[in-house]
């Protein structure tokens, strides 16, 4: 890999925390464009034909290994869509970092769609990590669409966690998961919003069996004019857990809207969902302050506990 | 030194406090008392800035701090530990005991606080100060966090810190007091019902009716609330101030 300008090494630092080219396999999409890639002895990624995007294998066993993806846009008025597709071999234990950062200086909007795919073989663990941020001074919005869909073995474990903190004008994130026996899905969603963006999350899980357990949770914050929807439908279809939580703080004239189902069709599906949306409690303030802090630091202080 | 002169104060036309004057020295470990709806939590809340006295003036250290906010109160040097700690999704236990203490603090520092209240502290470390902390958990650590605040402090105030402690736990916040009293020269005033909190302290205020109905050292003024059950009148002992 060449050495990236300023702004991509920023926003690879903000997206992955990457501020080398990354130990393991990896591989870089730059403005549309690979711009690095390296396979290893147990993860193989290879440009897909006939499409944008890349085919990543990973061998039953592997273990302790790591991907790193990032995508970067730096150039205004670019709109892509990429399609990821990931085959975790059985008992695999590896972890996956994603993440996309636009950086738009133009009057065109800068849009990234992707539609990831996991395959997660018989007791594979999986932690996928995904940033999204956004930054540049250009009128053009910065817009990222993900849509992630996930089939999980038996005994298989996936964990998600998604991160869209600052600068990303537009999202809309669809997650769909399918777990068969004793798989588990484990969603951390952290969002905050600011100015006029809009955020809106989808899942859509269906527990198919026995033993299946998935947990999602969202953390968000909204402030200025923001919007943000959260939606999710937990399915399920055998005896299996289920449990949705969705904690949203709202500042200024924001709104947040939690759209949540849950639906059984056994009758030892246990599902459970928990949604809280309000202000910052005054006594949270007040607390804070009775330690020193005025008020704008102990709103920050909690802000960013609740989306650490 | 901390100077209460003429307090007052009133919501919606009906009178908590009326007209309180109290001095709380340095280090002195000072008692308030008295019957529930007595005003003993106002008066601390109008202490740490929380509420503002219809009328009177809070002086510290020499300095009108009537009008002055929670914070400038705090950065002065007043702790106040909650009856009802607050509880936060996502701030954690080392989170809550650096922001008291004013510097990010290592584990081991967050530990020997957290050791100090009584909580094994690994296990609590890394773990929110939420709704999945027991009462008397939350409890501890709002100590600790008054604890951490260290050399910060010239005057702590703790409302009702035995609610919700049980009785292993109590007899460790009688010896945190009473470490606080012997290694600190800050004041120490403490909201309490509790017998034995108040017969560790060197003064007991007694309030009533939103008045300080009696005041003076423990050795006098205890016996008298242990006989005559509240009945203050009663007792010769002390100061009276109404």
């Amino acid at each position: 890999m060449t050495k990236p300008d300023a702004i991509t090494q920023n926003l690879l630092a903000a997206v992955a925390d990457l501020h080398d080219v990354p130990s393991g396999a990896y591989n870089l999409r730059l403005n549309g464009e690979s711009a690095g890639r390296r396979s290893t002895a147990n993860i193989q990624i290879e440009a897909k034909q006939d499409k944008p995007g890349i085919d990543i294998h990973i061998k039953p066993g592997t273990k302790n290994e790591s991907v790193h993806i990032p995508v970067v846009l730096s150039q205004s008025g670019l709109t892509e869509t990429v399609y990821n597709d990931f085959y975790i071999g059985e008992n695999a234990d590896v972890i996956i970092v994603a993440g996309c950062g636009i950086h738009n200086a133009g009057a065109e909007k800068a849009e990234h769609d992707g539609l990831h795919r996991f395959f997660v073989g018989a007791g594979a663990r999986v932690r996928y990590i995904e940033k999204h941020y956004g930054e540049g001074d250009g009128a053009g919005q910065r817009i990222m669409n993900p849509h992630t869909v996930a089939e999980l073995a038996e005994g298989a474990y996936l964990e998600m966690e998604t991160v869209q903190i600052k600068g990303v004008d537009s999202t809309i994130r669809r997650t769909d998961a399918i777990l068969q026996a004793e798989a588990t899905l484990v969603v951390k969603e952290k969002i905050m919003t600011h100015g006029s963006q809009l955020a809106e999350t989808h899942f859509n899980v269906e527990m198919n069996g026995p033993s299946a357990s998935c947990s999602l949770s969202s953390r968000s914050v909204a402030a200025g004019q923001s919007k943000q929807v959260f939606c999710s439908n937990i399915v399920g279809n055998a005896p299996c857990n289920g449990h949705s939580e969705c904690d949203g703080i709202i500042m200024d004239e924001a709104q947040i809207s939690a759209i949540p189902e849950i639906s059984a069709n056994h009758p030892d599906a246990s599902l459970i969902h928990e949604a809280a949306i309000g202000k910052i409690a005054g006594e949270q303030i007040l607390k804070l302050q009775t330690l020193g802090l005025t008020e704008a630091e102990a709103e920050a202080q909690i802000i960013s506990g609740f989306l650490k | 030194m901390l100077e209460l002169k003429n307090i007052s104060f009133a919501v919606d036309n009906r009178q908590i406090l009326q007209e309180v004057n109290l001095q709380l020295p340095d280090s002195r470990f000072v008692v308030i008392t008295g019957p529930n709806g007595s005003g003993k939590t106002t008066l601390a809340r109008l202490i740490m800035g929380i509420e503002q006295p219809t009328g009177g003036q809070i002086i510290f250290n020499g300095q009108d701090i009537t009008h002055l906010n929670i914070t400038e109160r705090a950065r002065l040097g007043i702790s106040f530990a909650f009856q009802q700690p607050v509880r936060f999704k996502g701030l954690t236990v080392a989170d809550l005991i650096s922001l008291a203490a004013g510097q990010k603090m290592s584990t081991a520092d967050v530990c020997q606080y957290l050791s100090e209240v009584g909580l094994c502290a690994r296990d609590y470390v890394n773990r929110e100060v939420d709704g999945k902390l027991s009462g008397g958990e939350l409890k501890r650590i709002e100590i600790a966090g008054i604890l951490a605040r260290g050399n910060q402090t010239k005057l702590s105030l703790f409302d009702e810190p035995e609610a919700g402690i049980d009785l292993w736990s109590f007899n460790n916040l009688i010896e945190v007091f009473t470490n606080m009293r012997k290694q600190s020269q800050a004041g120490i005033v403490v909201i309490s019902h509790q017998e034995r909190i108040l017969a560790i302290a060197d003064e007991l205020v007694v309030l009533s009716g939103g008045r300080i109905v009696q005041r003076g050292p423990q050795s006098e003024i205890l016996p008298c609330l242990l006989n005559v059950d509240y009945k203050y009148s009663a007792c010769k002992g002390g100061t009276r101030n109404d």
